[in-house]
């Protein structure tokens, strides 16, 4: 398997990655005002400097900044990410209850824009300067301006609170206990709007680099080989430009997979879906490094696991890929 | 100039650059036109748009001017996104020259940096500056910037990497030319375009993510920014809708105004027939 | 003659707004009978691939058949509907492209894009098509049939995907096959090959062939009969030998008369003294390699020694990948050298560091390809020329002055130099890059395809201000092409490159007129339209 193994060394190349954003972080975490134990005696309400003293050498906050930083990185390796002392649970704990939220949305928002993206890419292309591209094109543009958390916003005034079709906020419904398919509606129901608020601006991104890129195909030889053998329109179209056009918006999702995860810190809060995004939002308000530090780790994970998925997708796609490896 | 006459055939382009000037004549006219603080109290909290001549768009939960507010505050977009992007584009200029040209284990090392940039998401590492240096108007703007900067990188260093091995860069070496002369002189000059068209992505984006940092209520709370806004009219957003709606839309237009002049420049800087 | 199988009458195809001319082609009219080659030569703008798309109804949007009317089988093809163009595409009429790299889709196998000509127009089963695959690419002589279907378009060479191609166009037996300069990408042993095939196929399968050439060698070699174009415009149609041998139209005539003698001019006298040594040079590179897995050893320039003597031009000619392109960059250094030196007035150049290289450059310099990327487009021609003795510390306005001198020199205007190099054609940008490196008064110049970009006549041109600044400023010229009737006229020495090595090495007299080497022998008789060229070479003398 040369994809295989492409793709694993594309993995293996990120572990140092990995480790230079931890480093990073963790360092720039130092220079924070107050420290984890500040913000336990803020929780418990003051206590005195004894107490702090004795709870610093508990969490070995004592020591050097690269004795703690060896620390963390070697507790790391045992995949413990340490104790949050606002959650009163391992840092762990808390990321993966709130790990399942944002993924779910990630995925519905990424699908939803590539899809759509794809579609309106391909119409804008085939009619370009024409009404149904200046359309879509100036759709996609005010898409792109709508701040994601605005549209959010927007969103539960009309459909919530006015129309009253679907619910304001959260992951599902907690009053009524729903079995099986039912409980699934429901997320579906409460996951609908936040999809659609996270989607929108790469649904807006992907058409622009869809019709971008079919009209760069478009004017290469090889279509002009396609329609040199008789073949029509829509088959020109399937069967050599839509392959060779989908090459740049799915490099696209690797770079892009970063931002979006970003964009999930806000929209979790619009919708108060108990998500990642949110986690990370609270924990800087609370001032829980810890787990801040934790989110880093575990959204650069993400992160990598999406780049290696689009990895294998790419070299599936295009063979010179694996003829390089 | 080719290049202005080719910016002025497009419609779309002259719209975006006069709802620019609109959003930049906003900025410069706000003190003259509300000498007052855009924060101090004003009149009666949630007074409708259109129902008081006082307040044209009606004031804000805590009756403060709305209209003092977007107008002030697009100051606060414009600075922003202004300076964050000089400085996210001067960074990625830098990088991007370096390690395009030079190649190697510069490219390596400095490619790894970005790469690091771009896997952790930006709007995180935005929250982990913000928790660690506070949120004040310049450490923002200075944050707005950092997380800005790997794209650019990027697309630089791909300018400088097709540029670098083109005939007239070898010739300029035969000539004897310095490195430093060949970046600045033969490279560059090459490569802005390209780079100078997507400052203008740049600062739509900077703009979003400092609007969306003031939403969470982590932005410099002491100025009137739409960002602000947006979030103190959430608590009210069930009745009194229109708090969060016109700062939203005062941040359509602007990014809207951005891309069409970034869409118009490129058209106009890098002319290509659209269909053979 | 038997029926047309294609005629054209009156053919009018209008260009868009903002052209440089309002038709592409203006009443062209001609007719191609069943089994003949008829060639259409013209220089680049001449409307001939223009009239290709034409036939096809493949021309861009904006441009537009005006007038006329194109009988292929009894119908005319401008009035025919989308759906009946797409029953002749391919069935009717094939073609074939210049570039077989860019023409082939990158993402699909060759079996699959030659099997979709089955499926769009026949209803063959599968078994079958793959079937006629194969047969199609034993015909064009594939080696490895089997594996070539199988494989993706750059996993082929340039040769073997223009087979591919040409195995694509007449996989329908197609009663005309287009071919638009086919062969002009490939080195000129793949090219004998490729037009041997084409021939063969042609009489055997009695195809009609309409063959657009830039190159009279490729007319000689293959046609029947000759359409001359100029500015969209039949200046000129006949018989081959005819015109070859009589052409009337003044420009048909100065387009022979641009083909290069193959025949070396009498040899000048050359200094014994060598200006410039080069002993046992090699140039290694590793690619893809990780760690020392997988890595690729490509021996780019193997222990190459060569003598300049002072005064003389010295011709390195071999095919793309002969190296000959590594080693001139060797030579100035924009490459290092791995082993060997490079002497240049008793100075070992290859050991200089870059520094030094940096300081001593003006004694060496270089004239580039490709005359559209070799000038920084933003800058003014005279600053451009003037740039080389600026860095090496001459006076700003000194130096522009004297560049507009030099201007005069290669034979432009000296207001030239007011002027951005897009303002330019590609002779005068050629000559702006001779002028930048002679403005450092070099002793040697080392000319890397100068004139392989340019159109015949504007190569003739080119060629003689080379030889006439030689004897004027008595310089020294390492000529590197792969164009050996380039090389005949103007190099006094050559010695010919094949795979990073120096096969043979002599005066072009002796080595051309009595090649040692089965691979000079090879080159030599592999020049399209060899026998022509040598009995007109015949006549002149």
């Amino acid at each position: 398997m040369r994809i295989l193994s492409l793709a694993g060394r594309r993995l293996a190349a990120s572990i140092p990655t990995l480790f230079l954003i931890l480093i990073g972080v963790f360092l720039l975490l130092q220079l924070a005002p107050g420290d984890t134990v500040d913000a336990l005696m803020a929780q418990m309400g003051g206590g005195d400097a004894a107490t702090a003293k004795e709870l610093r050498q508990f969490y070995g906050l004592d020591l050097s900044v690269p004795a703690q930083l060896a620390n963390y990185l070697w507790r790391l390796v045992r995949l413990d990410l340490g104790f949050s002392s606002i959650y009163g649970k391992p840092v762990a704990t808390v990321i993966l209850e709130r790990l399942p939220p944002t993924i779910l949305l990630m995925t519905a928002s990424l699908s939803f824009a590539f899809f759509f993206g794809l579609l309106f890419g391909v119409i804008a292309a085939r009619g370009v300067n024409r009404w149904p591209d200046t359309l879509i094109s100036t759709l996609g543009l005010v898409f792109y301006a709508t701040p994601s958390f605005w549209f959010g916003l927007m969103a539960i005034v009309v459909f919530s609170v006015y129309l009253q079709w679907l619910p304001p906020g959260g992951f599902e419904d907690i009053g009524t206990i729903r079995t099986g398919i039912w409980h699934v509606f429901d997320i579906a129901a409460h996951l609908l709007l936040p999809t659609l608020t996270l989607g929108l601006i790469f649904l807006a991104i992907y058409l622009r680099i869809m019709r971008a890129s079919m009209l760069e195909v478009l004017n290469l030889d090889f279509v002009r080989t396609a329609r040199a053998k008789g073949l029509d329109e829509t088959r020109v179209i399937t069967r050599h430009v839509l392959r060779n056009a989908l090459l740049p918006m799915v490099t696209l999702i690797g770079l892009q997979a970063g931002t979006m995860l970003g964009g999930s810190v806000v929209v979790e809060s619009v919708f108060s879906l108990p998500g990642l995004g949110r986690l990370a939002y609270e924990s800087v308000v609370q001032r829980d490094l810890n787990t801040l530090l934790g989110i880093v780790f575990v959204s650069a994970l993400l992160v990598i696991s999406v780049n290696f998925v689009v990895d294998l997708l790419y070299a599936r796609l295009d063979p010179r890929i694996a003829a390089e490896g | 100039m080719d290049a202005v006459k080719r910016y002025f055939r497009s419609p779309a382009a002259i719209i975006g650059l006069v709802l620019l000037l609109l959003v930049i004549a906003m900025a410069i006219s706000a003190g003259f036109l509300y000498p007052r603080d855009p924060l101090a109290l004003a009149g009666r909290p949630l007074v409708w748009p259109f129902s008081n001549p006082r307040f044209l768009l009606g004031t804000d939960n805590s009756g403060r001017d709305i209209a003092a507010q977007i107008f002030y505050g697009a100051r606060i977009s414009l600075l922003i996104g202004g300076v964050a992007t000089v400085i996210a584009i001067l960074i990625g200029i830098l990088v991007g020259a370096f390690a395009g040209y030079y190649g190697g284990w510069v490219d390596n090392v400095l490619m790894r940096i970005t790469e690091a940039f771009q896997t952790l998401p930006n709007f995180v590492l935005l929250l982990v500056l913000v928790a660690v240096f506070g949120s004040t108007l310049t450490t923002v703007t200075i944050a707005v910037g950092v997380v800005s900067w790997p794209a650019p990188a990027r697309l630089t260093r791909a300018e400088f990497l097709s540029l670098r091995n083109r005939e007239f860069v070898q010739a300029g070496r035969t000539l004897g030319m310095k490195d430093i002369q060949l970046i600045l002189g033969e490279i560059l000059p090459n490569a802005l375009p390209p780079v100078i068209v997507y400052a203008s992505v740049v600062m739509a984006v900077s703009i979003l993510l400092e609007s969306a940092l003031a939403f969470l209520k982590l932005s410099d709370p002491n100025v009137a920014s739409w960002g602000n806004l947006i979030g103190l009219g959430r608590d009210v957003l069930r009745v009194q809708w229109y708090v969060s709606a016109i700062p939203g839309v005062a941040i359509l237009v602007t990014v809207l105004a951005v891309s069409l002049v970034g869409q118009g420049l490129n058209d106009a800087l890098n002319p290509r027939l659209k269909s053979r | 003659m038997s029926q047309p199988v294609l005629s054209l009458d009156g053919l009018t195809v209008r260009l868009p707004k903002g052209a440089d001319r309002p038709h592409a082609l203006s009443d062209v009219s001609l007719s191609i009978a069943s089994n003949e080659i008829l060639c259409v030569v013209g220089e680049s703008g001449s409307g001939k691939s223009m009239m290709a798309n034409a036939i096809m109804r493949l021309l861009p949007n904006e441009v537009r058949i005006e007038q006329g009317r194109m009988l292929f089988n009894g119908r005319d093809l401008c009035a025919a509907s989308a759906a009946e163009m797409r029953d002749v595409r391919g069935a009717g009429i094939a073609m074939i492209f210049q570039e077989p790299m860019t023409a082939l889709n990158p993402l699909r196998s060759i079996g699959d894009q030659i099997g979709e000509m089955f499926s769009i127009h026949t209803k063959l089963s599968k078994a079958e098509i793959a079937a006629r695959v194969l047969a199609l690419l034993e015909d064009v002589r594939i080696p490895d049939p089997k594996a070539a279907a199988k494989a993706y378009p750059h996993e082929l060479s340039g040769g073997q995907r223009q087979r591919a191609m040409i195995a694509m166009a007449l996989a329908l037996d197609p009663k005309l096959l287009i071919a638009d300069e086919p062969t002009t990408a490939l080195d000129v042993t793949t090219q004998a090959q490729i037009l041997k095939l084409i021939r063969d196929l042609q009489r055997r399968k009695q195809t009609a062939v309409l063959f657009i050439t830039h190159d009279f060698g490729v007319v000689a070699e293959l046609a029947d009969r000759v359409v001359v174009m100029q500015h969209g415009v039949i200046v000129e149609q006949g018989v081959t030998d005819r015109v070859l041998n009589d052409p009337q139209h003044a420009y048909t005539k100065q387009l022979i008369a641009a083909v290069p003698p193959l025949k070396a001019p009498p040899p000048r006298i050359i200094s014994g003294k060598n200006i410039l040594t080069i002993d046992n040079v090699s140039k290694t590179y590793r690619t893809g390699g990780f760690l020392g897995r997988g890595a690729r050893v490509t021996d780019a320039v193997k222990n190459v020694s060569l003598h300049l003597p002072r005064g003389a031009t010295l011709g390195i000619v071999g095919e793309s990948g002969s190296g000959k392109s590594t080693l001139a960059r060797c030579i100035v250094r924009l490459i290092d050298p791995d082993a060997g030196a490079i002497l240049l007035d008793g100075k070992d150049w290859a050991k200089l560091t870059r520094e030094q290289v940096r300081r001593e450059t003006r004694h060496i310099q270089m004239v580039f390809q490709d005359p559209f990327a070799s000038l920084n487009p933003r800058r003014k021609t005279a600053e451009l020329v003037a740039q080389g003795p600026i860095v090496h510390g001459a006076d700003r306005a000194v130096a522009i002055a004297e560049a507009r001198k030099l201007f005069e020199l290669v034979g432009l205007d000296p207001s030239a130099g007011d002027r951005f190099p897009h303002e330019f054609s590609g002779g005068q940008r050629q000559r702006i890059g001779l002028a930048r490196a002679l403005a450092l008064k070099p002793d040697v110049l080392v000319a890397d395809e100068p004139v392989s970009a340019l159109d015949v006549s504007v190569q003739a041109q080119v060629l003689k201000l080379l030889a006439d600044l030689r004897q004027q400023l008595g310089l020294s010229i390492i000529f590197i092409t792969h164009d050996l009737r380039v090389a005949a006229q103007i190099c006094d020495l050559v010695a010919v490159m094949k795979d990073g090595a120096v096969v043979e090495q002599g005066s072009t007299a002796v080595v051309f007129g009595n090649p040692q080497h089965p691979y000079t022998q090879a080159l030599l008789s592999a020049i399209p339209g060899g026998d022509f060229t040598r009995k007109r070479d015949a006549l002149i003398v």
